[in-house]
């Protein structure tokens, strides 16, 4: 199979209506609405703490909005969003015990049910400068190594919307650059990329500040907030 | 070529199943796995008891069925800590639920996972640890069949347990305060068939009863715990 050819759908499509979070009894963020589309890149921004990883928790179905609507779909039918996307987060999901090769076969299988294709590892591992390392115990690599590691899945399995957690963390230039390049591609085939981070990536995109909806500090009244 | 709605081409349910129990298998008995250190504790503990007791052949062969089920138990309960906790600390908890099985397959594969690789082998290993407590000949078959069919409801037990203090650090303590009360049903009638067995009584209501436990443990006990690590992973 040549991936090269591959196109993901054009008229996939998310939607976020006056998304509200909250958590723990805080509100994370309020009134939050964007729109992607298939080919879009969208960078969220915002300080520590405001809801960044939340948000992309959200998209992935494993964290309940509050409040507001938010829509996958394809062609105007809703789209089950968990088997579209990938997600990588602060934790590599990486197996300290396995090699390198059996940790992204058994990614690989479990993702997909089918087995990996050789030529596929070689190239991702390739492009993350990892090839020597195939071989190697998880538990030997450095952190950096590690996170280029887990980016790897992206390579390995194709789904349409990826979602990256400070993806450049621990990353070099030439790795970042990696990363920008693989990011490129993936938006060209009109895949959807959602990532949160502080460092600038080399990649044309939509920029949301979650600060922008940070909930409105009126006061230590949360119930004359909500009034307002 | 133009392929549209790439990502549902080439994915496989029931070969992302099998593969994630494999995966659980394989883990289970790598470097750090659950699965040897179980199986060590079993050995280890039931052996205890000849020291502790005494030697004597009767006292040993009237203890023998309790003694081989309540280490059983413990054994189970030891092994479950890591049974959702090493995926969720390592992060492919993440990536699991977003698999094509989701939460329920999650579930059901590493409950699978967790029975054909930890607690399957106590009841392979609990006869020869019925020679050294000099468990009655009678008594052998129905420690077998008793600890087949009462497993499952252990590990399915054990995995709301787990499932539910999956997010609590060392929250081992709390996991056995939770699983082991739960296990009281399945001790009483396990032991129960093969005392029963043993003292030469038909011990057919006893494994009954077993197996209605288990039946009971696959409807609640898959359920709670996707519940339960729904709750776990916000």
């Amino acid at each position: 199979m040549n991936k090269a050819v591959l196109r993901y759908s054009d008229d996939t499509q998310i939607m976020a209506e006056a998304l509200t979070c909250r958590r723990g009894g805080r509100t994370v963020f309020a009134n939050m609405s964007f729109t992607l589309s298939a080919g879009s890149y969208l960078c969220l921004r915002g300080r520590n703490g405001a809801g960044k990883s939340t948000l992309l928790r959200l998209i992935a179905g494993l964290v309940p909005q509050s409040d507001g609507k938010f829509v996958v779909q394809a062609g105007g039918q809703a789209l089950d969003i968990k088997s579209s996307l990938l997600m990588v987060g602060h934790l590599n999901g990486l197996k300290p015990a396995l090699t390198l090769r059996d940790n992204a076969a058994m990614f690989q299988k479990v993702m997909t049910g089918q087995n990996l294709d050789q030529a596929v590892l070689q190239a991702a591992a390739k492009r993350f400068a990892l090839a020597h390392l195939l071989d190697q115990p998880v538990q030997y690599f450095s952190s950096g190594q590690r996170h280029r590691s887990a980016l790897m899945r992206f390579e390995l399995v194709s789904r349409q919307i990826w979602l990256m957690d400070e993806p450049t963390v621990g990353l070099d230039s030439d790795n970042r650059q990696a990363l920008a390049v693989m990011m490129q591609s993936h938006l060209e085939r009109g895949g959807i990329i959602i990532s949160a981070t502080h460092d600038p990536i080399d990649v044309e995109g939509i920029e949301l500040n979650l600060d922008d909806f940070a909930p409105k500090q009126i006061g230590q009244n949360s119930l004359e907030s909500e009034w307002l | 070529m133009v392929m549209t709605h790439l990502p549902k081409i080439n994915v496989s349910s029931a070969g992302a199943f099998w593969a994630l129990v494999r995966r659980d298998v394989h883990l289970a008995w790598a470097q750090g796995g659950a699965s040897t250190l179980t199986i060590g504790f079993f050995l280890i503990a039931v052996s205890l008891f000849p020291f502790g007791v005494g030697p004597e052949p009767q006292v040993l062969a009237r203890i023998a069925p309790g003694v081989l089920w309540v280490i059983a138990l413990l054994a189970c309960v030891i092994s479950l800590d890591r049974l959702y906790q090493a995926d969720f600390e390592d992060g492919s908890l993440d990536d699991l639920v977003l698999s094509p099985v989701g939460f329920l397959g999650v579930v059901c594969a590493k409950v699978l996972a967790h029975w054909l690789s930890t607690t399957l082998p106590l009841a392979v290993l609990a006869p020869f640890l019925g020679v050294m407590m000099n468990l009655n000949a009678d008594g052998f078959v129905v420690l077998i069949v008793s600890l087949l069919i009462g497993t499952p409801a252990l590990s399915l037990i054990g995995s709301v347990g787990a499932a539910l203090t999956v997010a609590v650090r060392r929250g081992g303590v709390l996991m056995s305060l939770i699983v082991l009360p739960l296990y009281v049903p399945t001790l009483i009638f396990g032991v129960g068939a093969v005392d029963a067995a043993v003292n030469l009584v038909d011990p057919l209501p006893h494994l009954a009863l077993l197996g209605a436990v288990s039946l009971m443990a696959i409807v609640a006990g898959i359920w709670a715990s996707v519940m339960a690590l729904k709750l776990a992973m916000e």
